[in-house]
């Protein structure tokens, strides 16, 4: 009972703090058309480039982790992008999970790769609480859950900018021309130069959407490679089958007069 | 040996088997030789690929419920875990998920092929009703399936349909507390749901048993829409429509390999990857685009009760379907005023499920009410007025004689698909 | 059997016998209706709200938090509640409609208490087909009468709740609730 109070209160509070992501459920200004982007994965048997994923990996720990939770996914799923288990170990190991510890208080520990990727909030409260009311969705399955996709990870990740004149901002909202509703929470994330590629690419904003949304696109759908792969085999047995069934029936059927 | 089924098997075990239950002959009979028109297209291959579409939809759905979990708490990252860590996981739900739109393509079609050459016209009523009453069926197992992965399309989804009955007067309110177990969709609800849409299919399949047993005491229908006048005019079952339905078969599983590898996500929408919140609405509700000519049928009236009633009505209007249609020819080949209406209608569902996805607003509006209109107008006044006025062409004598020869002559419309006429 | 029909012969159809013998069937029959209703009622009424979700029933909330022109959602027997801070403006608006021009007619001052007219409380759930109205943050839409709009099929509702555009049939509903304080009420 007395938790329920509490969480009225503080539902109230956030009530009129919160501004942000419900902004997404409010009918929309006419936006802007997504830019439709080249991506490895797109196609019937496209894969993941490998080595953006990874660049995008280095986005996402570095900049996104620090708000957005992949709940759904572990360390141990970067084995999919092409990390060895002894990258996956050490990147696991580099941030600290909760845990109960041996007197049985609760504790942190380094992470193991068969750990969940580390959530920055404990939960939604916590969240919105620190983020002036906002609460960060989770990236698990963000590119299906959103229509476009990887384009559209990137078109908003590239999209901001000064709003037009005359529109009214929420108290702090961005501008994002293709966010629905153009007004959003989270403040421009990725700026030229903000992470410092490893492999030596030039860390353009675009360049740095473009990876994480690649990642994102990895970490939606893990199973998208096999799953073509197995969809080709699939496919070609099928049209072999259905040309054999066919003639069988061409043959049994010879014979009546139809 | 009084009582034992004379069985004309030779293998010793299946004739030991035969004569204490006589399956073996039964299946003969049944599926082996029995007589079928010759004259079939491959719109009657449907009413078999429904049939492997349910055990497809009932295999799948029991591996899957193995690993899913119907807890308000737990049912969205169960199915990301199924789709992510369990062994083919991914391949088993999108079947499942996709299974589900194939099963209404499919059975769509099968109703259409019913409605184009006048299966459900007598002796072949109750049949056709059975056949109603598995759509009912597949709706409401359709419906609850897609609440279980709890994302926000299911909650909402689930809170919009079951509203629905709270149009009801007085009790309407009781009733959908009752549903919910609650004040609201929730855990009890997630939980009872999964409890019957694991049930529901079971039940299907004895209606289809139904469906099927009725079937073979009326025999098929066929394109001409004549009965059968002898065994010249049929084939045995088995080998002649075993391979041609086997031949759908491959195709229609080529079109759903393609789907599940290729565009597993093509019919869902993005919202339902966002878990369900009881507290944010959707910026639109849409249901699963076999819902949304009902669903624009629902939203064209501008009143909850009359609403929901025109909804349940338009399917209600095809149990009825036998009696509306007063025309004694069955087949649309030799009805050519109302095929023209009939792809009118199919213009018209079309056309709801197009208003459906879309906000009611502006030209949608007007085009869901004309769509609606003209539903219900079809049914209720084309159909049984057409049916005394149209001018039929003539029937051909006989399936096996269908083009008509010099010396077989036509006849007049009427006379030849008096409906009661013995193979 | 055989008794079955030499009592019937005995008698006949409308014989003293026959009489007893439908009475009994009656009696029996009723008897049966009312152990199949026995069985069936626990297992029909199992579905209705168990007691840990009736538990849930009531939920204090401090109204002074919330600004002038805003409203809050809480959260009761998992139905969003909506309280809102009305303007004077707003609640002169309210209580200014002409009756004759709603759609299901409600005078402003019968959903609020009386000397809080500031406070506006409904449950936010449209009387349509249950999906929760916009409008509570100033930045929302709120529909032609300032009020809440539904994003699922277009109702609007006015800042006292009441349905001034359809397809919604009825106000949003009103919850059970009482001010404790000034700035206090308990809902439930």
């Amino acid at each position: 009972m007395r938790s329920l109070v509490l969480a009225s209160h503080v539902l109230a509070a956030l009530g009129l703090a919160s501004m942000g992501l419900l902004a997404a459920g409010t009918p929309a200004r006419a936006q802007e058309a997504l830019p439709h982007q080249e991506w490895s994965f797109n196609g019937p048997f496209g894969p993941f480039d490998r080595a953006a994923a990874q660049r995008g990996y280095q986005v996402y720990k570095e900049v996104c982790s620090n708000c957005h939770s992949l709940k759904a996914a572990y360390y141990r799923d970067l084995a999919g992008i092409g990390l060895s288990a002894e990258q996956i170990k050490a990147t696991a190991a580099s941030v600290t999970v909760p845990d109960i510890g041996p007197d049985g208080a609760p504790a942190e520990r380094p992470a193991l790769p068969s750990d969940h990727f580390r959530s920055p909030f404990p939960n939604e409260l916590a969240a919105r609480a620190a983020l002036n009311g906002a609460l960060p969705p989770d990236l698990s399955v963000i590119e299906l859950a959103r229509e476009g996709g990887a384009d559209y990870v990137d078109a908003l990740l590239t999209g901001y900018s000064d709003p037009p004149a005359g529109m009214k901002m929420g108290d702090g909202m961005n501008y994002n021309k293709y966010f629905p509703g153009n007004q959003i929470a989270m403040p421009r994330p990725l700026q030229d130069g903000q992470v410092t590629y490893a492999d030596g690419t030039p860390a353009s904003t675009a360049q740095e959407a473009h990876d994480v949304a690649t990642f994102l696109a990895y970490i939606a759908q893990p199973e998208m490679e096999a799953r073509k792969r197995m969809g080709v085999k699939v496919v070609l047995f099928l049209i072999f089958l259905t040309g054999i069934t066919y003639a069988v029936k061409r043959k049994v059927w010879s014979d009546v007069d139809h | 040996m009084v009582g034992l089924h004379k069985s004309e098997f030779a293998n010793p075990v299946i004739n030991w088997i035969d004569t204490r239950l006589p399956i073996f002959t039964m299946m003969q009979k049944e599926y082996g030789v029995f007589p079928t028109p010759k004259n079939f297209n491959y719109f009657w291959n449907f009413g078999a690929l429904a049939m492997v579409n349910l055990v497809i939809m009932i295999v799948t759905g029991i591996v899957l419920a193995m690993n899913y979990k119907p807890d308000a708490a737990l049912a969205f990252d169960s199915v990301q875990r199924i789709m992510r860590d369990v062994n083919f996981g991914w391949m088993i739900r999108y079947v499942h998920a996709n299974g589900a739109s194939m099963f209404f393509i499919v059975t769509y079609i099968h109703l259409f092929r019913g409605l184009y050459y006048g299966s459900y016209k007598m002796p072949r009523e109750l049949l056709w009703m059975i056949g109603v009453v598995i759509l009912l069926l597949m709706m409401a197992t359709a419906f609850m399936g897609y609440v279980l992965p709890w994302g926000q399309m299911s909650y909402w989804g689930a809170t919009v349909i079951t509203n629905l009955f709270s149009a009801i007067p007085v009790v309407g309110n009781s009733i959908v507390t009752w549903l919910w177990g609650g004040f609201a969709v929730g855990d009890a609800t997630l939980n009872r749901f999964f409890s019957l849409h694991y049930l529901l299919p079971f039940v299907l399949v004895g209606v289809v048993f139904l469906h099927v047993a009725a079937l073979h005491i009326t025999g098929s229908n066929n394109p001409l829409g004549i009965e059968v006048k002898g065994p010249q005019d049929t084939l045995p079952f088995h080998p002649y429509y075993t391979v041609k339905d086997s031949v759908g078969i491959c195709v229609f599983l080529l079109v759903f390999a393609v789907l599940v590898f290729f565009v597993p996500n093509f019919f869902s929408s993005p919202d339902n990857f966002i878990p369900a919140n009881p507290l944010a609405t959707p910026a639109e509700i849409v249901p699963e685009w076999y819902f949304l000519p009902f669903y624009a049928i629902l939203r064209s009236v501008p009143n909850k009760l009359g609403g929901v009633m025109m909804m349940f009505g338009s399917i209600a209007v095809l149990f009825v379907l036998p009696w509306l249609d007063t025309s004694k020819v069955r087949s649309c080949k030799f009805r050519p005023v109302y095929r023209q209406f009939l792809f009118l209608l199919v213009i018209a569902v079309i056309t709801l499920g197009t208003v459906g996805a879309h906000r009611p607003e502006g030209i949608w509006v007007y085009l869901g009410r004309v769509a609606t209109l003209y539903y219900f107008l079809h049914f209720l006044v084309i159909l049984p007025v057409l049916g005394k006025l149209e001018r039929t062409l003539p029937l051909p004598e006989s399936i096996s004689r269908k083009v008509l020869p010099g010396g077989g002559g036509p006849l007049p419309g009427g006379a030849a698909a008096k409906p009661m006429e013995k193979m | 059997m055989a008794d079955t029909m030499t009592v019937n012969g005995a008698h006949g159809a409308g014989g003293p016998g026959a009489t007893k013998r439908d009475f009994l069937k009656l009696v029996a029959s009723a008897g049966a209706v009312i152990g199949v209703g026995a069985i069936a009622w626990p297992l029909i009424d199992s579905m209705n709200p168990s007691a840990d979700v009736l538990a849930l029933s009531s939920v204090e909330v401090d109204l002074t938090p919330i600004a002038e022109g805003s409203g809050i959602t809480v959260l009761w027997r998992g139905k969003p509640i909506f309280v809102r801070h009305r303007t004077a403006k707003e609640i002169k608006e309210a209580e200014d409609v002409k009756l004759s021009a709603l759609i299901e007619p409600q005078a402003d001052s019968a959903r609020v208490k009386a000397g809080h007219a500031q406070w506006i409380v409904v449950i936010g759930i449209c009387t349509h087909l249950g999906c929760i109205p916009l409008g509570n943050k100033p930045t929302d839409p709120r529909g032609d009468y300032g009020g809440w709009f539904c994003p699922c099929h277009g109702s609007q509702y006015d800042t006292s709740g009441r349905v001034r555009h359809g397809p919604a049939p009825l106000n949003l509903n009103l919850p059970d609730y009482a001010f404790e304080s000034n700035t206090k009420i308990k809902i439930g």
